[in-house]
């Protein structure tokens, strides 16, 4: 002790923070005993890659290597997915009960090896102990048992529904743990199995949960793990054995897998950027506010997909507000992220740190004031100090782009509706806070905000019991709560993927035609002219350019000329829907349920004539036709009553407070309708989507657009308010395929055949647009195929509103 | 912080320890909150999010930690701030007299030395005792600085006259104590009558004149955060020097999250108007970890300067024990026990 006593008396001055420093001894010697190399995690076992190759990991913090991993070929993928392949059936086929108790089992480990989990994260990320001992661990261990409730639960709470089969999992570097859990928790909790794709830069804890998770006795061949880097990650999404692939990332690699995925039938889920508000209104707890930014922008190193990178704080508080946050910068300790005292850590990777720098140089190039505290940041390793932007415009690129590091930018609002715009002026849509200390403010504005996630008065809270997830280009799916077990099921029905074509054979290209060829007519009197036109916005209008498509019974028969709808119809449509798209907003289920019974009624009044068209179209007889229309009737009366009871969810979350998950219309939705069942296809898609408060633009069948084209005046007389519903006639594929480029449709469903599914597919990576393909004809009139939730859920998006509460 | 320093904040100054000492004894008066005229919409104006605020003070200690040499220093310098206290129903003469005792030498010579602490005169910054007792808390304390503390203004509840409470506050000075720890009316804030919560302090501080001034908020009492916020700031403008949570006698003593509230309220209040007030948490701080925590809310939410007992009391008794097994064992590496320090 003698060594220590000069600087007792010293300190007992200075009263500094000294070292305190976790010890890295046990996670070292865990990869020691590795010999500081590690194969995959393929059966069960560690396994050498085929390829042998080797790279390196690093401790962002000293920038020397910790271990060396295996760079995961096509040898171990194959490998990886025959095993998880070779596990399924057995896996898919235990009792919810038994797979209850291996998550349960994997819960308990992790809480076992809590602390050599969290070090070990720390050293291959670089995030500070406290918040992988803090956060990461026990969010992990919560999930597992999360999850075990719902293996546990699966059968009896979602009947009609299984596993999807082997899941590929690809998860990033920030928070390699966390997003092991997950991935794996709700996969396996379904009755999947899994080869999983660590991030090239923080593969170890992975490795290690799986060791982990076999001493459990976690069945060989369920859970894999391949490592690897992005060309890795290429050769799962593109497997053929691969039922779907959920993915956590940046947009840009979420845009390629959603293109290389399309047309597959893999099922998918993306978890990608944001650039997430921070709302600050001048009645807002600013103290608080202050710490809240902390926890929005400088956890993780502002390394976190949902950070809360954009404040956006009412004018009239932000000369309070900006330096109450610089003297709290200047309080953040930097430093090494085993020591137990510092808030941040060191940025993951050279090239991470690279970017940063370089978007923030291009802040200040663009004419934006930048500010970092006076302390220096540790030399050796990858450390960036936390830094504000304030004099920042929307139309900086350090207020666009996701720059995935400590870099927070100020803006200022004037009324709750500009910040509801600034805060929608972006392509993500992840998260958003909202800090106010009026609720009637807060739960005004948080439903208007683009996001999955809206915190109130809180910010970067996560729990199992909560679905997270995106809006926009920041991905499709959630994690988390039931809405996330959606995700690894697919109805029972269903088996199998990609095997069904329902694509009917349209008639030929259109043809230019007079009036030449009529059916003839019974009655002395030629029969009166009928034009069928688009029902856009309202009201019937002529096409863009002056072509008709011609419409033929099965014996060749002209029956009619519909328009042929284009590119600028469908323009015109959507511009229609968006002038709608607030319909239902403040209206209560119930008025939505009395349009579609109108609708119903409407239509059961010309029954008898409906059936003669799908009788004329389709020649599928009369009694047939006579069951779709009534099918149809029964069909409108489900949605309505589904309109007001389509409820939403509180969460049960570890806070005093409440988690809103309301269900929200996705939006403008394009609708394909399938080719069977003209009718009743069509109004069992479009009817759910009304039902849940969508504005639709929709393309009915091909060959027999007939029904659709008389429904136009079923609507008309309906109370249906104009633009809520556009209807074009034309070509299916090219329609549609417009409609998925179209970035201001937020969801695209196509029924129909395997190319035009794979172009809706490949073309809504664009905007990252929500879409639903099936390329398996249904029948329709049995309501286990034809109705019902699984409508319901791809109408809308789950967002969910924590709010926290007390006095 | 950019803020308007009034003063140079001592505690930077290297060597400064002798003329804190005298500080410690005294407020300056030119250095004390004179107080400001009553502002309504000032206290009206406060938002407190409990939530937050909650999870502000449980993320406080696992954001920051001493250890070691750090913490000892830490440890030893929590002693200086403390007011040793007894407020018992049986105090006598007696007890008082051990309390003193303790008071004069916190910690057994051989472990300061150990420690390396012998020059730093470790003694505590004051004692604190019901009126009764100030004599005899003099007599003991004789030969030191070490200031005598009264509570008083019909502590603990505070409702006895109000004519009474103010001679009380006399009849300790003049018995020769130097700090008053006064309660406040809890009514006043639980109605909103902050204008008369502004008088009532405002009256105490005329009365103590140059004896400092410890207004005790009873934040068990207060129901809410917001009104521990605006009872705060009432009782700066008032002229309190010290804010304090609580008598020890509530069901909920000082609480973490009630010392956030506490703090950033001297925080603003300083940034407002360049005073500085300090702050007393009292009750239920027994352990050592427990009074590192609260060093460490002054230092993140108020700074360095708060970190002496010019500014930064805690009330306590028992505290001391534990934080002298925990020097003990630093110096040693052994676990230590109460028996081995001689007891408060």
């Amino acid at each position: 002790m003698e060594r220590s006593q000069a600087t007792i008396a010293a300190i007992f001055e200075t009263m500094d923070y000294g070292p305190a420093p976790e010890s890295e001894a046990p996670a070292l010697e865990w990869i020691t005993r590795h010999g500081g190399e590690f194969g995959h995690f393929i059966g069960g076992r560690s396994v050498r890659s085929a390829g042998g190759e080797l790279f390196d990991t690093v401790n962002p913090a000293t920038a020397r290597p910790l271990a060396r991993v295996s760079q995961g070929n096509a040898a171990d993928i194959d490998a990886a997915v025959a095993a998880a392949r070779a596990a399924f059936s057995a896996w898919a086929a235990l009792p919810g009960h038994a797979r209850a108790r291996y998550l349960y089992a994997l819960a308990r480990e992790v809480q076992k090896h809590s602390r050599l989990l969290a070090v070990l994260e720390t050293l291959d990320n670089g995030k500070p102990i406290r918040e992988t001992r803090d956060l990461d661990v026990p969010l992990v261990a919560r999930h597992f048992y999360h999850h075990a409730g719902w293996a546990q639960l699966r059968d009896a709470e979602f009947p009609g529904y299984g596993p999807v089969g082997v899941v590929g999992q690809i998860i990033p570097w920030n928070f390699p743990l966390l997003m092991v859990a997950w991935k794996v928790a709700p996969a396996l909790a379904a009755g999947n199995t899994v080869v999983l794709k660590p991030a090239e830069f923080t593969p170890l804890t992975a490795l290690l949960f799986a060791e982990i998770a076999a001493e459990a006795g976690l069945p060989a061949g369920v859970l894999n793990v391949v490592t690897g880097d992005g060309e890795t990650g290429k050769l799962l999404v593109a497997h053929p054995d691969v039922d779907k692939i959920a993915f956590t990332g940046s947009t840009e690699v979420g845009r390629a897998i959603r293109r290389a995925t399309a047309g597959t039938g893999k099922k998918l889920t993306l978890e990608l950027g944001g650039k997430s508000p921070f709302l600050v209104f001048d009645d807002a707890d600013l103290d608080s506010v202050v710490e809240g930014v902390v926890d929005a922008i400088w956890f993780n190193q502002g390394q976190v997909c949902c950070a809360g990178s954009r404040l956006l704080v009412q004018e009239g508080c932000a000369g309070r507000l900006v330096p109450k946050l610089r003297a709290r910068m200047e309080k953040l300790r930097v430093g090494s992220p085993l020591d137990k005292a510092v808030d941040m850590g060191a940025i993951v990777a050279p090239v991470q740190l690279e970017r940063i720098r370089t978007l923030v140089d291009k802040g200040v190039a663009e004419g934006a004031t930048m500010w970092q505290p006076s302390w220096a940041c540790p030399t050796e390793g990858y450390f960036y100090p936390p830094t504000l932007f304030t004099d920042v415009s929307p139309a900086a690129t350090v207020a666009q782009v996701e720059i995935f590091g400590p870099v927070l930018v100020t803006m200022t609002f004037r009324t709750p509706a500009e910040a509801v715009a600034l805060a929608n002026n972006t392509p993500y849509g992840l998260a958003a806070s909202v800090w106010t200390e009026n609720i009637n403010l807060a739960l005004d504005v948080a439903p208007q905000l683009k996001a999955g996630v809206v915190w109130v008065n809180c910010t970067n809270l996560f729990d199992a019991a909560s679905g997270f997830g995106g809006y926009r280009e920041s991905g499709f799916g959630r994690e988390g709560g039931r809405e996330g077990m959606w995700e690894y099921l697919k109805p029972e029905w269903d088996r199998g993927r990609g095997t069904g074509d329902g694509y009917v054979a349209a008639t030929a290209p259109h043809e230019l035609r007079g009036a030449a060829t009529r059916p003839p007519s019974p009655v002395p009197l030629p029969p009166i002219n009928r034009t069928y036109k688009l029902f856009i916005g309202g009201k019937q209008v002529r096409p863009d350019q002056g072509y008709a498509r011609p419409v033929r019974s099965p014996d060749g028969r002209l029956l009619a000329e519909v328009a042929e709808g284009n590119r600028k119809d469908i323009r015109n449509a959507v511009e229609a829907a968006h002038a709608a798209r607030d319909w239902a907003r403040g209206q209560g289920g119930h008025h939505r349920a009395q349009i579609l019974y109108y609708i119903a009624e409407n239509l059961s009044r010309r029954a008898a004539e409906f059936a003669g068209i799908l009788d004329a179209m389709t020649g599928c007889a009369e009694k047939a036709a006579a069951a779709e229309v009534a099918a149809t009737v029964a069909r409108l009366f489900t949605y309505a009553a589904w309109a007001d009871k389509y409820d939403g969810a509180v969460h049960h979350v570890p806070i005093r407070g409440v988690t809103l998950a309301m269900n929200e219309p996705v939006g403008v939705l394009g609708i394909a309708a399938p080719e069977e069942a003209p009718l009743l296809g069509l109004v069992s898609l479009m009817a759910p989507a009304i039902a849940v408060g969508n504005a639709v633009v929709a393309i009915p069948s091909e060959a027999h657009p007939l029904a659709a084209t008389e429904f136009y005046s079923v609507l008309e007389t309906s109370d249906l308010p104009a633009g809520v519903v556009n209807l074009v006639t034309g070509a299916k594929d090219a329609l549609s395929r417009v409609l998925a480029e179209h970035d201001d449709v937020e969801g695209v469903w196509y029924f129909g055949g395997a190319a035009g599914a794979t172009a809706v597919e490949e073309a809504s990576a664009a905007n990252m647009k929500r879409t639903w393909v099936a390329t398996r004809p249904r029948d329709w009139s049995d309501p286990r195929q034809g109705e019902g939730r699984e409508f319901l859920r791809h109408a809308t998006e789950v967002k969910n509103i924590w709010i926290p509460y007390g006095e | 912080m950019k803020v308007t320093h009034r003063e140079t904040p001592l505690a930077h100054r290297p060597g400064a320890a002798p003329e804190e000492r005298t500080l410690r004894v005294a407020v300056r008066a030119d250095r004390r909150n004179p107080g400001v005229p009553f502002d309504l919409d000032s206290v009206l104006a406060l938002r407190v999010n409990r939530s937050a605020v909650e999870r502000r003070a449980a993320t406080l200690p696992t954001r920051r930690t001493v250890k070691k040499e750090w913490q000892a220093a830490w440890l030893l310098r929590a002693i200086t701030c403390l007011d040793l206290t007894t407020l018992q129903g049986d105090d006598t003469p007696g007890t008082v007299q051990r309390l003193c005792a303790k008071a004069r030498r916190p910690v057994r010579e051989d472990l300061l030395r150990a420690l390396g602490g012998a020059d730093l005169d470790v003694t505590v910054a004051a004692v604190c005792v019901y009126h009764a007792l100030v004599p005899a808390a003099l007599q003991a304390l004789e030969g030191t600085d070490i200031p005598v503390a009264a509570v008083s203004t019909g502590f603990p509840a505070g409702l006895s006259p109000f004519a009474e409470r103010l001679r009380e506050i006399q009849a300790s000075l003049a018995a020769g104590a130097r700090e008053i720890d006064v309660v406040i009316t809890r009514a006043h804030v639980l109605t909103g009558e902050w204008e008369a919560l502004y008088d009532e302090v405002r009256a105490f501080r005329e009365a103590c004149g140059d004896a400092l001034l410890k207004v005790i908020l009873a934040t068990g009492e207060l129901a809410t955060l917001t009104n521990v916020a605006r009872a705060s700031r009432v009782a700066m403008m008032a002229g309190a020097d010290f804010i304090k949570t609580s008598t020890g006698k509530e069901p909920v003593n000082a609480t973490l999250p009630v010392g956030v509230v506490m703090t950033r309220a001297i925080r603003t209040y300083h940034e407002e108007t360049g005073w500085s007030v300090g702050f007393k948490p009292a009750g239920g701080i027994r352990t050592a970890r427990t009074a590192l925590d609260w060093l460490i809310l002054m230092k993140e939410e108020l700074g360095d300067r708060w970190l002496r007992a010019t500014l930064f009391r805690i009330g306590a008794s028992t505290l001391l024990t534990d934080i002298e097994r925990q020097l003990e064992h630093f110096a040693t590496g052994r676990y230590s026990a109460a028996y081995r320090h001689p007891m408060v």
